[in-house]
């Protein structure tokens, strides 16, 4: 049951139509067809249980699926639940490794000033192994800024961090990504609620999209915020439903 | 400092293990020379021995170029080539079940005396386990690295080159470590064997020679300075793959160290 809840969205244009015929792997259907629109600086967060099915979303975006071609895969960004920071290269070598893939010269000035922004401006010279999770983690964001795609797609960037790393985080990603539009694929209802502005839930089988609320005001949200715990209540029950424990 | 002493309280222990062997069992030097005799007959034939040493070293050293530049070209051949993959992975696999060392006096005969058919014999036991461990290497890139540079490149093929020079061969680069330490390791059997069969140079030359003549004093000089080019080999090829590999966390050597010393 969809819920409109506090205000409409806010006036954003719409950037992308995305959209998909559905995946299987073999004869096992996964996805079912889906379409939505996203404004450009709009962010959409997408809920499901484990193996709804929702990377699966993801990558078909991303055009990582074998065999489907993708539309967006040339203006997105790709951020993963691994930092998969490349271990033989610096912080710095790490945030230019888009130019470095294709041939580009290096725009060194961009990444120190990226670095520098995610607080990480004097370790720009370290190898990966040298740093905490929730510091490869600000580089990976780095890099996926760095490569200055109006789209940005995220699987599960912050649910290998401990908590308080987390909202450190989704507040510094919050800010850098305001400018863009970006689908966000979470397990974790609070942190849909902090930072998206649509929050779908993917039910069903082969699992489709529900949208469950549309929320306005600035980002990211106080998670203590009474006004959120309507939201959370219907994202729960949607998610309850699906995992079939309603 | 206990640290520098331990290798040579080792020898030491050996060196008195076979002076031991040889007092005990009361051995006529021809059968085993004492210790001090192969040390005199180390000084003695020292410019012999150096000799043939750089004809030795040189073919273990060729045939290592040679056989990890060919090992290298196959396992990145494997990598692009599905064709390859059908028709030459087999025939690699098989051609390991010919004993190289039966293969000998046939390069003897095909490449001469020389140091070309010892370079070859070196090339064949050092080409295996260089390009199966760099294919495997290859092959087994982390899959998140390959999804996000697939992303980075939108998937263009003018950009597969560099995902396959910056991070497949680099993500390889361990394993590839692993199979040139083996290659190290048996490069000298290579060399050596093929001195065995026919040569008119070479330590391996020079034991069947001292063999023969029952100089067996000299054959043991030659064994030991065989043995010092093999451990230098492997050393030096130790440390080139950990200055290419510093940026792996070495958790065996943590395991290893000893935190007395």
């Amino acid at each position: 049951m969809p819920v409109d809840s506090l205000s409409p969205v806010a006036p954003n244009p719409p950037a992308f139509r995305l959209e998909g015929t559905g995946f299987a792997y073999g004869r096992h259907a996964v996805l079912a067809p889906f379409a939505f629109d996203l404004g450009t600086t709009e962010t959409v967060a997408i809920l499901g249980t484990s193996g709804c099915g929702k990377s699966t979303l993801l990558r078909l975006l991303a055009g990582l699926l074998p065999g489907i071609h993708s539309p967006w895969a040339d203006k997105a960004a790709w951020m993963a639940q691994q930092d998969l920071l490349l271990p033989w290269l610096s912080l710095l070598e790490n945030v230019l490794l888009g130019a470095r893939l294709r041939g580009e010269p290096p725009d060194t000035a961009r990444a120190r000033n990226l670095l520098a922004r995610l607080g990480l401006a004097d370790r720009a010279n370290a190898l990966p192994a040298a740093l905490s999770g929730g510091m490869r983690q600000r580089t990976a964001l780095a890099r996926t800024l760095m490569e200055d795609r109006p789209l940005v797609l995220m699987d599960e960037p912050f649910s290998a961090l401990d908590a308080i790393t987390r909202i450190a985080i989704q507040d510094l990603a919050c800010g850098l990504l305001a400018d863009r539009a970006v689908v966000l694929v979470t397990h974790d209802p609070a942190e849909a609620c902090r930072l998206a502005d649509r929050i779908f839930v993917l039910t069903g089988q082969p699992a489709g999209l529900q949208q469950i609320a549309a929320l306005s005001g600035p980002r990211p949200r106080d998670p203590l915020d009474p006004a959120l715990l309507p939201i959370l209540r219907s994202i729960h029950g949607a998610l309850k439903l699906a995992a079939g424990v309603a | 400092m206990i640290a520098v002493l331990r290798p040579l309280l080792t020898l030491l222990g050996l060196l008195l293990l076979w002076q031991g062997i040889v007092w005990l069992f009361a051995l006529p030097p021809y059968i085993l020379p004492a210790p001090h005799r192969v040390a005199l007959a180390l000084v003695e034939h020292a410019g012999l021995l150096f000799r043939e040493a750089t004809v030795t070293v040189a073919e273990m050293l060729l045939g290592l170029l040679f056989g990890t530049l060919l090992g290298a070209s196959a396992a990145l051949g494997l990598l692009v080539s599905a064709v390859a993959r059908r028709w030459l992975l087999p025939l690699l696999v098989a051609s390991q079940a010919v004993p190289v060392f039966a293969l000998a006096p046939l390069l003897v005969l095909w490449f001469g005396f020389g140091m070309a058919s010892k370079i070859m014999m070196a090339m064949l036991v050092i080409f295996f386990p260089v390009a199966m461990a760099l294919y495997d290497g290859l092959r087994r890139t982390e899959a998140g690295w390959l999804d996000l540079a697939h992303v980075m490149t939108a998937d263009l093929p003018q950009h597969r080159l560099r995902i396959l020079r910056h991070i497949r061969l680099m993500a390889a680069l361990p394993a590839f470590a692993s199979g040139l330490k083996i290659a190290a390791a048996v490069a000298p059997i290579g060399a050596v064997i093929g001195e065995w069969v026919g040569a008119s140079a070479g330590l391996g030359f020079r034991m069947m020679q001292a063999n023969a003549r029952v100089q067996t004093d000299l054959m043991f000089a030659a064994l030991i300075v065989l043995a010092v080019c093999a451990i230098a080999l492997y050393a030096g090829v130790d440390a080139i793959t950990r200055r290419l590999l510093r940026w792996q966390p070495d958790s065996h050597a943590s395991l290893l160290a000893d935190k007395n010393s």
